[in-house]
């Protein structure tokens, strides 16, 4: 692999904020989303779900539905394969495809209000919609759980009775799926020695990723077996490798046309729907179209982890710290495979800790299954780390970033999650805050000002991508990665350096499966950074065949000639005229036929984006409402490749985290149905919550990356849950410790106090 | 029941469709004339990706029967641009970034849209107010309301 | 289902009529047509009430205001001379929803919807709103503060509907204001909601007021001991604290989704004391504007 380094060499596309390439479609209506599908003769497919947070399915009698005038196909629990215990690579949380299998469709037995337990295929979507409620199910009620304190209580019910570890050995009866445990030294001794020890445990509710596109799929199965799914994913592989296990297919059979995505977030890092739509379409012969509504998506998508944290530090009077230990308990919801491990590796990462232990828990509950939502598991772990770190400053009268710089991670120093860390930028990100205008301005009465820290990891993954040049000399890149979030510009503006052409010449595409090489989901932060090094090598590698084009038709050795400026040119001669990409092209007939190269690879050295918050907060003493009135955000990306995208991240990301903060939570009544399945009473931020966000960008390349990048796209919604509460604490002078700080809970807690 | 005739115009055009009475005018847009630009996030009336201005008045198309279309004027993303010349407001939202996934923003710019015909000099406050029906989870709405604020000053620009 | 759209009241009553339970009235159909979508309701028939000319428009006449029933809150919003009147019930009216919402939702429909937390029906309690109904029975005007019973349930007969609501001129020294908590800025149902109306002297000795609460009981309540604190007297802050503290003592919520019985006892009082202190505040303007044109 050729590492090569952009440092001093000037660079042209690099830093600017083009228009991307697909943003003309997105402005007129012309893009293509997930449900924006449609095939002549297509059948409308919707979802029956279970009333009941925890039953047996004793029989489920679809007679009636299927006489129903219209109604095509009908699936059930019993048509789907049942698939062994293995577990999957899911994007960003662990899952086994046993389990996954169940969540898309129930066997025997349900596991949370809106589980499902069969689906319908009729003509037209409100006569698929009238066949479920001739749909009879017969339930044996089953006691259930609904938090992490009863499920762990000793005579709780089980979720599942029948678990087996990743071995696949079956074991013990408990609603704990999951044990895990990581570190270095010995916190408990070392706690012996601290001056200060802070000791605090903080609760947090299930809130959704919110992303805008309801989950749609339309899905045609041919007599001949091959199955084409057009549908709005993370990852048209993953949607392929998933729906092939699913119903025992083989990948080769199995077409997936990426939709644009209307947001994900790590919410569609998994498959709902398409192995519905494709069992529907494989019964009846005909294309099947399904769309979820909001209330769906709530109820049977998604939510990230509702959890319990301790964390308890010791440090110095110095400042110092020396030791943490956190026990970190995460809800799966119905089927293991929270983020737990990812809580409890984030946990103490931004810091250099001699003894530091997290032990973490997989817990089972009648919910949902847990989804990843952007930097899983970490926002949670970040919000009792910083709310701890911020009670060490005030006791212990240090400035609350000096304390952090005193204590950072840095270049060499021993992560709590393992490795070393290699170059980072933590500390110029928290310099970088400290120094800013925001952090000493002025408050008034009833405000206070939070800072936080926060951390996630970039995955490298497996990419793909290939990269063309087109006859007139313009550039054509295949990425197999779903634009998100203008990774297009990103992509094509890296192609334009590597060839020093105009980046209007460059176009990207997003094939389907049978178009480009396998990728890994978009999701880790890593398009930019992986799929973009996998661009960069394949331009590198065409850059390298048209050089040889070149001295072919100059009859020159290829060593004399290099790439400059968008031409071959001949070092040691200034007397040959340089070839240009078009010329080269032009002629690539009689020089060895079309150009172009793929780079496929497993991209490691995993990055890491530190970034910074500081939030003001602003109470109405009176209603408990808190309103966000100040907020700047500093991160490290490395390089930004088109700072208008980072910068978008970033505020995207605190917004996220606001809302998290302040207001958004499942709300489930005591039979375990969620009360506030739609935007209404699941209060996500509108635009009159929210301030300007300042996104103040730092960039300490990333040495693993040709240009520097480090992945931005999820460390943004790591701090602001702490940045808010801590903020919230320095108006009131308060602890908060269970979110969300809703206007209830901030009353009555300044009642407690007065 | 047979269906119901609707003669309406929808993006300047004079369109007749047939629809159910129960249909929102949203499916109909969608699924029956294949107009997919606006978009569906909740059809209840909580996210504005549905959007549409009726007789010039900014409504959710999820809210509101295909059959009260009849004899109106409607207006959807899809007619913003005349030709291949951007509004000045899809041209500012390219500008400023101000969509990431994009799913939000035909919603966006009909609402935007509706907001400078009535007030060409909205302040930062009007912006997210008026704003407020229409969700974005991508942006935190900071270039949105930039790029609003951009266009609006073009606009006037253009008109002294 | 199906759809009619009359032209006229007597169209629209018997359609209505007819039908019988399994018609529905509309307006703006953003509580309709959502409860349509969640199955919460499945009508027959959904009588659009917005071609009839007498649910239409607002009348601004010397005796007072007249608002047709099926006006939407955008049009409430940009009738100067209402809004002049009566802030509190446009403030109110203009809190409903998006500006998406705003064009459709109407005073009929956030009434008849029969939410306990509509934000309109304290300031139209407020104000002393009288509302005309019409039904196969004829013609009755009865005040706003009777119609709602309970959540989702109406004094309203058969195939009876709302047509408009009156509003007199206020008098003198005349001022209203609407206050509610929502955990948002916005697209957010009241937690709670206080409308407070007041007339003064120019002496500044309240003569008239009236309180009324949302989504602190089954139904919009009015609030005559928390009004009495006031009347005859200069308010002062004691006087508006004693309004505070009879506000929260008549609030009988329940705990929900949206918020707990204590906080919405307690924010009761701090919102009616904020909407009086608001509603004084115009008054007096209101007799400062007056001395300053005379
Ligand atoms: C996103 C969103 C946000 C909302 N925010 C708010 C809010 O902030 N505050 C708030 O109070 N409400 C809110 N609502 C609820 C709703 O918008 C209001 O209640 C609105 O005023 C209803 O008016 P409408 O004309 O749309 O009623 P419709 O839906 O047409 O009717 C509502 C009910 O009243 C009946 N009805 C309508 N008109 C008459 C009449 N003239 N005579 C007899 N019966 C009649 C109907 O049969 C129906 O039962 C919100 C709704 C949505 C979707
Ligand atoms: S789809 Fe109409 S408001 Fe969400
Ligand atoms: S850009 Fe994705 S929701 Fe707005």
């Amino acid at each position: 692999m050729s590492e090569k380094s952009t440092e001093g060499r000037p660079l042209k596309w690099v830093g600017t904020r083009p228009v991307r390439p697909d943003g003309v479609e997105k402005v007129t209506g012309r893009a293509r989303y997930g449900a924006d599908f449609a095939r002549p003769d297509m059948l409308w497919g919707h979802v029956l779900r279970s009333p009941h947070a925890h039953a047996r399915i004793r029989r489920i009698d679809v007679r009636r539905a299927l006489e129903l005038d219209g109604v095509k196909a009908i699936v059930t629990g019993d048509d789907l394969p049942e698939i062994a215990s293995e577990q999957a690579f899911v994007g960003e949380e662990p899952t086994d495809y046993r389990m996954l299998s169940q969540n898309v469709l129930a066997r025997g037995k349900v596991g949370y209000v809106g589980h499902a337990v069969a689906a319908v295929a009729a003509t037209t979507s409100a006569v698929a919609e009238e066949a479920l409620r001739l749909i009879e199910v017969d339930y044996e009620i089953l006691p259930h759980v609904l938090d992490v304190l009863s499920a762990t209580a000793d005579d709780a019910p089980l979720v599942h009775d029948d678990l087996c570890d990743r071995k696949g050995v079956k074991k013990n009866p408990s609603n704990i799926a999951n044990e895990i445990e990581m570190g270095h030294g010995d916190p408990e001794a070392a706690f012996t020695n601290a001056d200060v020890v802070v000791d605090r445990s903080f609760t947090t509710q299930a809130v959704h990723q919110g992303y805008i596109e309801p989950h749609a799929c339309l899905a045609e199965a041919g007599p001949d077996g091959q199955v084409t799914i057009w549908c709005s994913s993370q990852g048209q592989f993953m949607v392929r490798g998933y729906t092939a296990k699913l119903l025992g297919l083989d990948l080769a059979q199995v077409r997936v046309v990426p939709a644009e995505i209307g947001g994900g977030f790590g919410g569609k890092t998994t498959v709902y729907l398409e192995p519905l739509a494709v069992a529907l379409s494989q019964r009846s012969g005909r294309p099947v179209k399904m769309v979820m509504s909001r209330e769906e998506v709530f109820r049977a998508t998604g939510p990230a982890s509702a959890t319990r944290i301790r964390v308890k530090i010791g440090a110095t009077k110095e400042g110092q710290f020396l030791a943490g230990e956190a026990w970190l308990d995460y809800e799966a919801g119905a089927f293991p495979g929270s983020s737990v491990a990812a809580g409890s590796m984030t946990i103490f990462a931004p810091y250099a800790f001699e003894h530091a232990r997290s032990h973490g828990r997989d817990i089972l509950v009648n919910k949902p299954k847990s989804a990843a939502y952007r930097a899983p598991g970490a926002p949670m772990a970040a919000f009792a780390v910083e709310s701890v770190v911020d009670d060490l400053a005030r006791q212990l009268e240090i400035d609350p970033i000096d304390l952090r710089l005193q204590n950072a991670a840095r270049e060499g120093v021993q992560s709590s999650f393992g490795p070393r860390y290699k170059r980072i930028g933590f500390v110029e990100t928290l310099q970088a805050a400290q120094e800013h205008p925001h952090y000493d301005a002025p408050l008034q009465p009833n405000q206070g000002r939070g800072v936080a820290a926060g951390m996630w990891f970039n995955a490298g993954l497996q990419s793909s991508a290939a990269v063309m040049v087109n006859a007139d000399g313009s550039v054509s890149v295949i990425s197999g990665n779903p634009d998100i979030g203008g990774s297009r510009a990103s992509l094509a503006m890296m192609a334009a350096e590597e060839f020093g052409i105009e980046y209007e010449k460059v176009g990207v595409r997003i094939g389907d499966t049978a178009s480009v090489g396998y990728n890994d989901v978009t999701g880790g932060s890593r398009v930019t950074l992986a799929t973009g090094k996998m661009v960069v090598e394949a331009s590198q590698e065409v850059i390298s065949q048209l050089c040889e084009r070149a001295a072919k038709v100059w009859d020159v050795d290829v060593k004399r000639v290099h790439w400059a400026d968008g031409k071959a040119k001949v070092l040691d001669d200034e007397a040959i005229e340089p070839l240009g990409l078009a010329e080269i092209a032009t002629g690539a007939a009689r020089t060895g036929g079309p150009i172009q190269a793929i780079a496929s690879g497993s991209v490691r050295g995993v990055g890491m984006s530190f970034g910074v918050h500081l939030c003001d907060v602003e109470v109405d003493p009176e209603t408990g409402k808190v309103d966000v009135i100040r907020y700047t955000a500093f991160q490290d990306a490395g390089r930004a490749i088109h700072p208008s995208y980072v910068e978008g991240q970033i505020q995207g990301g605190a917004a996220q985290g606001i809302g998290w903060a302040l207001n958004e939570e499942y709300v489930f009544d005591d039979s375990g149905r969620l009360e506030n399945s739609g935007f209404l009473d699941y209060r996500m931020p509108v635009a009159s919550d929210l301030p300007m966000i300042d996104a103040v960008i730092i960039e300490v390349p990333n040495p693993d990356h040709p240009y520097g990048v480090r992945g931005v796209g999820e460390a943004p919604i790591v701090p602001p849950i702490p940045a808010v509460v801590n903020a919230l604490r320095a108006a009131t002078g308060v602890c908060f410790s269970d979110l969300p700080v809703s206007p209830p809970r901030v009353l009555e807690a300044l009642d407690a106090v007065s | 029941m047979s269906k119901r005739h609707v003669t309406t115009t929808i993006d300047g055009e004079g369109r007749e469709f047939l629809c159910e009475d129960w249909q929102t005018l949203l499916d109909v847009l969608r699924d029956v004339l294949m107009k997919t630009g606006t978009k569906e996030g909740c059809g209840t009336g909580d996210c504005g990706a549905c959007s549409v201005l009726l007789d010039g008045r900014l409504v959710c198309s999820c809210l509101m029967l295909a059959a009260e279309a009849e004899g109106r004027v409607i207006e959807t993303v899809e007619g913003m641009a005349e030709g291949d010349r951007l509004h000045p407001l899809q041209q500012h939202f390219l500008q400023e970034a101000a969509l990431q996934c994009g799913i939000c923003t035909p919603g966006f710019l009909v609402a935007a849209r509706a907001l400078l015909a009535q007030n060409p000099d909205p302040s930062e406050r009007e912006v997210r107010f008026w704003l407020a029906g229409n969700l974005c989870r991508c942006t935190g709405y900071d270039k949105i309301v930039r790029a609003v604020l951009a266009a609006a000053a073009e606009m006037r620009g253009a008109e002294a | 289902m199906e759809y009619a759209s009359p032209r006229s009241l007597d169209e629209a009553i018997g359609l209505l009529s007819q039908a019988g339970v399994d018609a529905r009235p509309m307006a703006g159909g953003t509580d309709l047509l959502v409860q349509l979508r969640t199955g919460a309701r499945r009508p027959e028939l959904l009588v659009d009430l917005k071609q009839i000319p007498g649910l239409c428009g607002i009348d601004c006449g010397s005796q007072g205001f007249r608002i047709g029933a099926a006006v939407s809150g955008a049009e409430i919003g940009e009738c100067l001379p209402l809004r002049e009147a009566w802030p509190g019930v446009v403030e109110a009216a203009e809190l409903i929803g998006s500006t998406q919402i705003q064009g459709r939702a109407s005073l009929g429909g956030n009434l008849c919807n029969a939410s306990p937390a509509a934000d309109s029906v304290p300031a139209l309690i407020a104000a002393g709103a009288v509302c005309t109904l019409i039904g196969p029975a004829g013609r009755r005007e009865v005040p706003v503060d009777d119609i709602v019973r309970g959540p989702g349930e109406t004094a309203l007969g058969e195939a009876e509907i709302i047509v408009d609501f009156r509003l007199p001129r206020p008098q003198d020294g005349t001022g209203d204001a609407y206050q509610r908590m929502i955990p948002r800025t916005e697209m957010d149902i009241a937690i709670v909601g206080a409308g407070v109306s007041v007339r003064v002297a120019e002496s500044g000795e309240c003569l008239a007021c009236r309180v009324a609460l949302g989504a602190v009981a089954a139904r919009p309540i009015r609030v005559d001991e928390a009004a009495a604190a006031l009347m005859g007297r200069r308010p002062d802050s004691e006087a508006l604290e004693e309004l505070a503290a009879r506000a929260s003592a008549a609030a009988d919520p329940i705990d929900d989704k949206r918020g707990t019985r204590a906080y919405r006892t307690r924010v009761a009082g701090v919102l009616a004391r904020r909407a009086a202190e608001e509603a004084l505040r115009r008054a007096g303007d209101r007799w400062a504007a007056r001395s300053q044109s005379s």
